[in-house]
């Protein structure tokens, strides 16, 4: 393979440089992620990150990004953003398609182009409660990949299988994960 | 090999000779290399199935014969306390009294006490909890439904095993090498070593830990030479569910990702059997071998269970059969990393002159931890403790 004209625009050497730094620096690779979330009006919000902790100090994104959540008319909202169920099947979708970038460009393969289309499969008798044994989230994901490059169709079935393999957003979606819930009361009137 | 370099030598065994294949393995277990393969150096396998499997009684008869053959100076119910370093080499502690060597060469292997993981704790009391130590057969399992966690050669056996005994097996998959049993009419481990797979060296492998930490694959010595991979496990009315990730409120959790656990298996088997074919091509001889094959993929449930309460009488037992780590406690030596694994390059220990390592996953080649791999890993091993012997001869 010709590994050196390859080019995704993935800086995999960078990638590989940190794994061995951080091998012997375990306290470094400990990282925090942070969102903010403020409540509009209805179901509308606005959520932004900025900042987040790594490499054993506070780090920041160029400049702070934002997004808004809402639900469509259809639940009778007013439809200021994409649905918090479908900014979940955004999280996958740009981790599974970053990582099939980082994957190709490791194994020397040149991507022409690289599509991901989403589905997510959801009973709303859990959301409103008709029917206890149906869950809130989804039963399904399905996933599908358009993929035009210089490989092999087995080639290509392995970069999306490792890339899965090694996916953040894929792991918090398909294993359970503990999530806790603090509430401080804030006394506007004091 | 060290009494053909003339160097006085002992060997300490904590009971007798093959103690683990004695004492810490299932009763219908056999071995997953043909007879042919159970080679050691200069003894070999002469009885009248060499395609067949050695039973744990034939394994310890086989490794006693060649103990007695080679004639090797076995200090039996010998069990070491610890190893120091002292001036000059090391001071090895035992039961019966201390020895004073230059030079220690670990062979206690990377299997000695079940690796269970943390989720353990969160099962409920009821439930019993069996690991491949202490499991013998189906029949001393409670009756009722079986958790089998794990799909190694272990897991992929015993939850075989446990399913035909009539107790319902769920079985929970995660990262897994399949292989199948035969390939063009040969065992598929002809074909690793055959083609050169297994004598792949340590130093050649571009991602050497994860060849380390690899879970043995899903093979089964059996008189019918069969292949068991979760098909056929499924077929034969076992559950399979994804990874075993959490026991919340008595419920079993398994992750949502086994469909590319099967891609990952199947994946690799196939870029396994690529490397067959490409070496068959210009070294077998026809007659030798059959006509290519490619298997059907793994079957994916169509929605594998999430979710399994431990609570509702469903599941009566549980076996981890979620592999092993090796017992260091006893080498006051400063050579482990932080996880408690052996720092080594290649058998040689690292920080710890004249201290080697045998029988570990891929210590110098891919077929390190098989029987058939201890003779060209010793050859190494001992040309280099010769050396350092020579060098620091006072």
């Amino acid at each position: 393979m010709a590994q050196s004209s390859v080019n995704n625009g993935v800086n995999v050497q960078a990638l590989l440089d940190a794994r061995e730094a951080l091998r012997n620096a375990p306290a470094a690779a400990e990282f925090t992620w942070r969102a903010s979330c403020k409540w509009k009006n209805g179901t509308h919000a606005q959520s932004t990150v900025r900042g987040f902790h790594g490499l054993g100090e506070e780090q920041s994104h160029k400049s702070e990004f934002s997004f808004e959540t809402d639900h469509p008319e259809v639940f009778a909202s007013e439809d200021h953003g994409a649905t918090p169920v479908e900014l979940v099947l955004v999280g996958l979708a740009s981790c599974l398609t970053a990582g099939v970038a980082a994957v190709a460009q490791n194994r020397g393969i040149q991507l022409r182009s690289v599509e991901a289309k989403l589905e997510g499969k959801m009973n709303l008798y859990g959301i409103l409660g008709i029917d206890s044994d149906v869950r809130n989230g989804y039963d399904n994901i399905k996933v599908t990949f358009h993929i035009d490059a210089d490989a092999s169709k087995q080639d290509i079935e392995a970069l999306v299988a490792q890339s899965q393999k090694r996916s953040a957003v894929y792991d918090i979606v398909t294993n359970p994960t503990n999530v806790t819930v603090e509430v401080v009361k804030r006394d506007s009137r004091g | 090999m060290l009494t053909e370099h003339a160097i006085d030598h002992v060997v300490l065994e904590r009971g007798d000779v093959a103690n683990s294949w004695r004492h810490e393995r299932w009763d219908s277990l056999r071995l997953l290399t043909p007879n042919w393969q159970s080679r050691l150096p200069g003894y070999a396998y002469n009885g009248a199935d060499p395609d067949g499997f050695m039973t744990m009684p034939e394994v310890v008869a086989h490794i006693a014969g060649f103990a007695a053959a080679s004639s090797a100076p076995v200090r039996t119910h010998t069990t070491v306390i610890s190893v120091r370093q002292i001036d000059g080499g090391y001071c090895v502690a035992t039961d019966s009294g201390e020895i004073r060597c230059r030079s220690v060469v670990l062979a206690s292997g990377a299997a000695n006490i079940p690796r269970v993981p943390q989720v353990r704790q969160a099962v409920p009391q009821h439930i019993e909890c069996f690991t491949a130590f202490d499991y013998r057969n189906a029949e001393r399992l409670p009756p009722g439904g079986v958790l089998v966690v794990g799909a190694s050669a272990t897991g992929v056996q015993l939850a075989d095993e446990i399913q035909r005994s009539g107790r319902p097996v769920t079985l929970s998959v995660g990262e897994h090498v399949r292989l199948p049993r035969n390939y063009r009419g040969r065992d598929v481990l002809w074909w690793m070593e055959t083609s050169g797979v297994w004598s792949q060296r340590y130093d050649e492998i571009d991602d050497l830990e994860r060849a380390r930490r690899l879970p043995s694959p899903q093979l089964v010595g059996t008189p019918e030479h069969a292949t068991l991979d979760l098909n056929v496990l499924r077929a034969a009315g076992v559950e399979i569910v994804g990874r075993l990730g959490a026991v919340r409120d008595g419920r079993a959790l398994f992750s949502g990702g086994l469909a590319n656990q099967f891609a990952l298996a199947d994946l690799k088997m196939s870029r396994l059997l690529d490397t067959f074919d490409a070496w068959g091509c210009n070294n077998a001889p026809h007659a030798e071998v059959g006509p290519a094959e490619r298997f059907e993929p793994t079957h994916a449930p169509a929605s594998p269970r999430l979710t399994l309460d431990l609570r509702s009488g469903e599941i009566r037992s549980i076996v981890w059969a979620t592999g092993f780590r090796p017992d260091y406690r006893w080498l006051e030596l400063p050579v482990l990393d932080r996880t408690g694994e052996l720092r080594h390059d290649g058998g040689l220990v690292a920080g710890a002159p004249g201290v080697y390592a045998m029988g570990l996953p891929v210590l110098r080649r891919r077929k390190s931890t098989f029987i058939l791999g201890a003779e060209d890993d010793a050859r190494d091993v001992v040309g280099h403790l010769v050396r350092h012997l020579a060098q620091t001869t006072v």
